[in-house]
């Protein structure tokens, strides 16, 4: 082919990938965050009250924590805020950041059919809880993807006692977000454990119901990360600084605090003054 | 199943802008990809069609294979080629629309230039002694039979722009589902689905499928019309 033709065609793939991007240039930074917080809608009520305050507009990847956290280890969000404190320490000991500071809690709930086979309803215990799932050999669906959920699950069933893996038939892992999983435990009449935030705003429910709840074990604490710009020299300091710095005042702590879905309070603002 | 229809056609009734935002950014995107996969794809096609060369059969192999490649498989690489640790970070294009498109157009190049491939191929085999004994250049020749062979590419086109606007996984992963900024209506869908909202996702499977719809009613509208004035 000649050459002029070729050019010809190269100049048009070009000039087709820049007609897209001629984007505002307002500050922003990409935040690398987990389903529960996304899709329970806490960040549609906590983003806008920060961006109208510094105009800096966050652009939020929600996936699973594990994924959260390679995405900030490959330096590609500027701050990361996830539940999974044993795997935040170890990011924050590997030097991917300099500091995690501690920003809310909520808590988990263990799912499970109304006709409740393993009988364990009402229960304050997880761990007994898990005990009499396990022994009844009662369907149990396991996020099994590596996200906070699926590392807190797999402590309490450790706590129980309780050896799980996927050769066992009533135990199923799905490999999947926290949505899906609690659609497949609907499909199947299983028992699950969530967040709260998510359960509550699940709609595909089923014959689902919180079966136990309260047990202090159950509580899940979110941590926040500024990716280290010693590592990644393009990681937007000021303005990662500026989210977790307001996220952690008094401001912020309350606009946590004020977030409730169908009247219930989801997540709790615990960061240490 | 007929309720979640019903809750679904009156749930797009009260979609808004943000719905709209979300397929022009479904449009902008896979057009784009479109665009991108026909500059490219139908010249290769149509050189491979009618050019000799060692390795063609396997090029053709490769290239037929690639328009079966899973795109979460696309979305990955992509990933991690656009990724601030991979060889093109400093482009600075995961998640945005331009690495969506980067991502689709690996999707329908393949697609539109393996289609293109048999459909020249065909017509080279009509016209081919004529053109031959013309003595045309290649070009002139490339550029005669994709015109002569015009009315059957666009089923290429088709076939590229429902690749592009169907899929998400190279999307999900390439553009990372950010509200108003790489949201399409696959990866709305999806999230909808996993949010168990299974009335809003079949609403926005609606409109994606009027979409579509409303794409080919056009082409085939225009190709019709250019039948009936150019046939």
């Amino acid at each position: 082919m000649n050459r002029r033709y070729i050019l010809k065609i190269s100049a048009l793939t070009v000039l087709a990938f820049s007609t897209i991007g001629l984007s505002h240039a307002q500050k922003s930074i990409i935040l690398s965050s987990t389903t529960s917080t996304e899709q329970s809608g806490l960040f549609k009520h906590l983003l806008p009250a920060f961006e109208k305050k510094t105009n800096i507009q966050v652009k939020v990847v929600a996936v699973g924590t594990g994924q959260a956290l390679d995405i900030g280890r490959r330096g590609d969000a500027d701050v990361v805020f996830v539940h999974d404190k044993v795997a935040e320490e170890k990011f924050v000991a590997d030097g991917f950041s300099e500091k995690r500071i501690e920003v809310m809690y909520n808590d988990f709930v263990l799912i499970g059919p109304k006709n409740d086979p393993a009988k364990i309803n009402g229960g304050k215990d997880i761990q007994v809880a898990l005990q009499k799932i396990s022994s009844s050999k009662s369907t149990f669906i396991s996020r099994g993807d590596k996200s906070g959920t699926h590392a807190a699950e797999l402590r309490y069933w450790k706590g129980a006692g309780v050896e799980v893996s996927a050769t066992q038939a009533w135990y199923k892992e799905t490999g999947s977000g926290m949505g899906p999983a609690l659609n497949t435990a609907s499909g199947m009449n299983g028992y699950i454990l969530s967040d709260r935030a998510t359960w509550l705003t699940f709609k595909n429910r089923g014959d689902l119901a919180i079966l136990v709840e309260g047990d202090p074990k159950l509580f899940n604490q979110y941590g926040v990360m500024l990716v280290n710009p010693g590592k990644h020299p393009h990681i937007k300091k000021v303005e990662g600084q500026a989210f977790i710095d307001w996220i952690i005042s008094s401001e912020g702590q309350q606009t946590i605090a004020s977030y409730k879905v169908e009247g219930q309070q989801s997540f709790f603002p615990n960061a240490k003054k | 199943m007929l309720s979640a229809f019903n809750d679904a056609f009156s749930l797009l009734e009260t979609l808004d802008a943000n719905l709209l935002g979300i397929v022009l950014l479904s449009l902008q995107v896979s057009l784009t990809a479109l665009l991108v996969g026909c500059l490219l794809g139908m010249p290769l096609g149509a050189f491979i069609a009618i050019q000799n060369f060692p390795g063609r059969q396997g090029l053709i192999v490769v290239l037929n294979s690639l328009m079966g490649v899973p795109t979460v498989i696309v979305g990955v690489v992509i990933y991690l080629l656009l990724s601030r640790s991979g060889p093109l970070g400093d482009l600075n294009w995961l998640f945005t629309p331009k690495g969506m498109i980067l991502a689709q157009s690996v999707l329908t190049t393949p697609l539109i230039a393996a289609l293109t491939r048999q459909i020249i191929e065909d017509g080279w085999r009509i016209h081919g002694e004529t053109m031959s004994a013309l003595r045309l250049p290649i070009v002139a020749k490339l550029k005669w039979l994709v015109w002569d062979c015009r009315f059957s590419l666009s089923i290429a086109l088709l076939a590229g722009f429902a690749r592009a606007i169907s899929e998400v996984g190279a999307v999900m992963i390439v553009g990372g589902n950010i509200d108003r900024v790489t949201r399409t209506m696959t990866t709305a869908i999806a999230l909808e689905t996993s949010k168990g909202d299974l009335a809003l996702a079949l609403a926005l499977g609606l409109v994606l499928l009027g979409v579509v719809l409303l794409a080919n009613l056009m082409t085939s509208i225009i190709k019709s019309f250019a039948e009936r004035r150019y046939g």
